[in-house]
């Protein structure tokens, strides 16, 4: 035991020592914030300085024009071709031009400007006027905006399980996307750390150190050093990310004053309401109060999910998945020289993990208690990804003990099969290996 | 007394038997030659001992007690294809093989410093092995091998990879190693290259042993009685108690090979060439264990 913890210790120090390690820590929780912060900043930025002049010789549109988030609006007198001259020799993003128009016919408004405007700005100026326009229509037809409102219906359904376990609000995208973020990181996780470990026994053996290690230690040891060893180095470059990337948005985000993580569409939303918005408070209030339903909705969601059972089996089948797949990548490194012959072995481990990863997607996500599901969450090569997609939507206990006692088992049988092939292969130099070799060593007596 | 018996060892791969019915024993505080050509099953009978591998039949005994897993560290083993992790730190390394062998992290720090200072390389400690040359990690790795103080050192081919000045040097360093105590197990194909260090030895051929014991007995065993004289004067042999098996002369210099016979000893020969030419030379004709090797296995084959 004290030797595998040596062996670990080293896996663990190597590899968290090299500079591509510390740079791949340190740059992802970077580009992530940069990646959350930019799109919102560069909205916000482009959207302070908008200035629109406006030459209105309907007059429809005098003094309805307010100042509101970045669009400011300057009057112009006079004829179209002075305007156009005032407007060249200023910075202004536009020209509003609103000809003689009546409610009735409002056709022929134009927008000149020095650039390409933006198709955010262009939107925005057409609700605007719209909404001017429908105004003065519901005056002109004996309605006020205030009667409208109250006609005006607005709906939102609330959806809910009605389980076994009585009433639970649930939100079909926040529950599926908890499930597949996990999914994915367990995907990744296998896919990066496994290859390591293949890479950590190829290396022992073109090195030839193996041999010297092995008359100090078991190779059972080694390759089980290995792999905890690679384990502890992924989850700690998982934790720091996690650490890192919240201290980098939040240092970011205060730095730029910036709301963590707006979406480019919510933004865009928010600006479009809030054009909308205007005519009457009420209506603002009203639109608020919807906002703030969603939010609300969107946090009890989260608060109605099983959080401590999905991080549980999270770790448990990222557990469970990367030691499974962790002991074949070790005994393919074992049975191959070098790395170009690791092909024909690779196949057969990375066909499950995708088909698990593609089906999550297409058939699990959309139909996540099918018969599809179900076996694809109890087969232990698929469950670590499939029942990790399932999770969040609820599993029947009897299920999720199965899956699970499955992968506990089917991770002691491939690192017994693993051991059997490491302990011959990487002895073994010089030998084109194939699978009914690689069957043989199963049986060898060494 | 002994410290290391093999007993009937047996080792079959799938195909061909590596190992068959394999019996010697080594003494301790000796150094022994493991001698055999290539694909004879010495690296077979290694992995055995040092348990890289198990004996299909057979067992072994390490200081009278039948082989343990905690033997391994009072064992060294530097196998014929060396190697080190390329990307680690001498120093590093030393002190991680060390550790492996169980001594403790201080002991093995201590140990460390004394065999760089006494081969004068302590500012290797911080070098990767990648930056050292082919002889100088063949040297880290003698010590790696013999840092824990094994009392069986085995060496797999030691003397290939280096050149004539380190190969003295470790030389020195394993007769050193035997005078405090330790035994020391040399296998290689090259017998020449062993045979002036080894007080015992063991042939092994085509899985099998076919000679072992100390080399003086061995060569006593297989000497022929056969001198060389070198001298001046007309040689001519009348006697049967001498047999001539080559001669050849040169400027009135001749050497002769000559055989004693009838039980006649070195000294009756002597004197019988005194009477009759000058001797400037007589030399014991030793068969080297190569022509011993070559002898007994042309015996056993023909």
């Amino acid at each position: 035991m004290h030797k595998i913890w040596l062996i670990i210790q080293r896996e663990y120090l190597t590899r968290v020592r090299k500079k591509s390690f510390i740079i791949m820590t340190l740059l992802t929780p970077l580009l992530l914030a940069a990646f959350m912060i930019l799109p919102g900043l560069l909205i916000t930025m482009s959207g302070d300085e908008e200035t629109v002049m406006v030459l209105d010789e309907s007059g429809l549109f005098t003094g309805k024009l307010e100042n509101k988030e970045g669009m400011k609006f300057v009057p112009l007198a006079g004829s179209l071709e002075q305007a156009k001259e005032v407007y060249q020799e200023t910075d202004n993003t536009a020209l509003l031009y609103i000809p003689k128009i009546s409610i009735d016919d409002p056709q022929g408004i134009t927008l000149y400007g020095k650039k390409n405007t933006s198709l955010q700005t262009q939107v925005r100026l057409e609700n605007i006027l719209e909404k001017e326009i429908e105004n003065q229509r519901f005056i002109a037809s004996g309605l006020d905006r205030e009667t409208l409102d109250k006609i005006e219906a607005n709906i939102k359904l609330s959806t809910i399980n009605l389980s076994d376990e009585g009433e639970k609000d649930n939100n079909a995208i926040i529950t599926s996307a908890a499930g597949v973020v996990a999914a994915v990181i367990i995907y990744f996780f296998i896919f990066l750390y496994g290859v390591q470990i293949m890479r950590g026994v190829i290396e022992e053996k073109t090195s030839r150190i193996v041999e010297v290690i092995i008359s100090s230690v078991k190779p059972f040891q080694l390759m089980m050093g290995k792999i905890i060893g690679i384990a502890a180095v992924g989850l700690t470059q998982f934790l720091l990310w996690i650490v890192l990337s919240f201290v980098a948005v939040t240092a970011v985000s205060a730095a730029f004053g910036v709301d963590a993580a707006p979406s480019p569409m919510e933004h865009y939303e928010a600006g479009k309401i809030a054009a909308e918005g205007g005519s009457t408070d009420a209506e603002a209030a009203a639109e608020k109060n919807e906002l703030a339903n969603t939010i609300q909705d969107v946090k009890q969601s989260f608060e109605n999910l099983p959080l401590l059972l999905i991080l549980g089996c999270f770790l448990f089948y990222f557990l469970g998945g990367y030691l499974l797949y962790g002991s074949l990548f070790g005994a393919i490194g074992a049975a191959v020289d070098n790395e170009t012959d690791t092909q024909q072995f690779m196949m057969p481990i990375t066909i499950p993990l995708v088909i698990s990863f593609i089906m999550s997607y297409s058939v699990v996500l959309k139909n996540p208690d099918g018969a599809v599901a179900f076996w694809m969450s109890i087969i232990p090569f698929t469950s670590p990804i499939v029942m990790m997609v399932r999770v969040p939507f609820g599993v029947p206990a009897w299920e999720l003990a199965l899956s699970m006692g499955l992968l506990v088992l089917g991770f002691i049988f491939t690192t017994w099969i693993a051991a059997r092939i490491y302990r011959v292969g990487i002895l073994m130099y010089g030998k084109k290996i194939n699978y009914k070799e690689l069957s043989k060593w199963l049986f060898y007596r060494v | 007394m002994s410290i290391l018996t093999i007993n009937g060892v047996s080792k079959r791969y799938s195909s061909h038997l590596a190992l068959d019915n394999v019996s010697f024993s080594i003494p301790q505080g000796c150094i022994f030659g493991l001698l055999g050509p290539n694909g004879a099953g010495k690296t077979s009978l290694i992995r055995i001992i040092t348990q890289i591998t198990g004996a299909d039949e057979g067992e072994i005994y390490f200081r009278g007690e039948r082989l343990r897993p905690d033997h391994i560290k009072d064992m060294g083993y530097l196998p014929e294809e060396r190697g080190l992790y390329k990307k680690m730190k001498v120093g590093e390394q030393l002190l991680y093989l060390a550790q492996l062998k169980g001594l403790s992290k201080t002991e093995a720090t201590e140990r460390i410093k004394g065999w760089v200072d006494r081969l004068e390389i302590r500012e290797w400690l911080g070098k990767q092995i990648e930056d050292l040359s082919k002889g100088m990690q063949q040297k880290i790795q003698f010590i790696a091998t013999v840092l824990h103080e094994p009392s069986l050192i085995i060496l797999d081919e030691p003397f290939s990879g280096f050149d004539p000045i380190n190969a003295n040097l470790i030389k020195d360093e394993i007769l050193r190693l035997r005078d405090n105590g330790a035994t020391i197990i040399f296998s290689t194909h090259r017998m020449e290259s062993v045979e002036e260090l080894c007080d015992n030895i063991a042939l092994i051929n085509r899985s099998q042993k076919v000679l072992d014991g100390p080399v003086r007995e061995i060569k006593d065993a297989y000497k022929t009685d056969t001198f060389q004289v070198i001298g001046n004067g007309q040689l001519l042999i009348t006697s049967p108690d001498y047999k001539v098996l080559e001669q050849h002369e040169n400027h009135g210099v001749f050497r002769a090979n000559i055989k004693l016979e009838n039980n006649s000893t070195p000294n009756d020969l002597l004197r019988y060439l005194i009477e009759r030419v000058e001797v400037h030379s007589f030399i014991e004709l030793v068969p080297s264990i190569n022509d011993i090797f070559i002898r007994k296995v042309t015996e056993t084959h023909a």
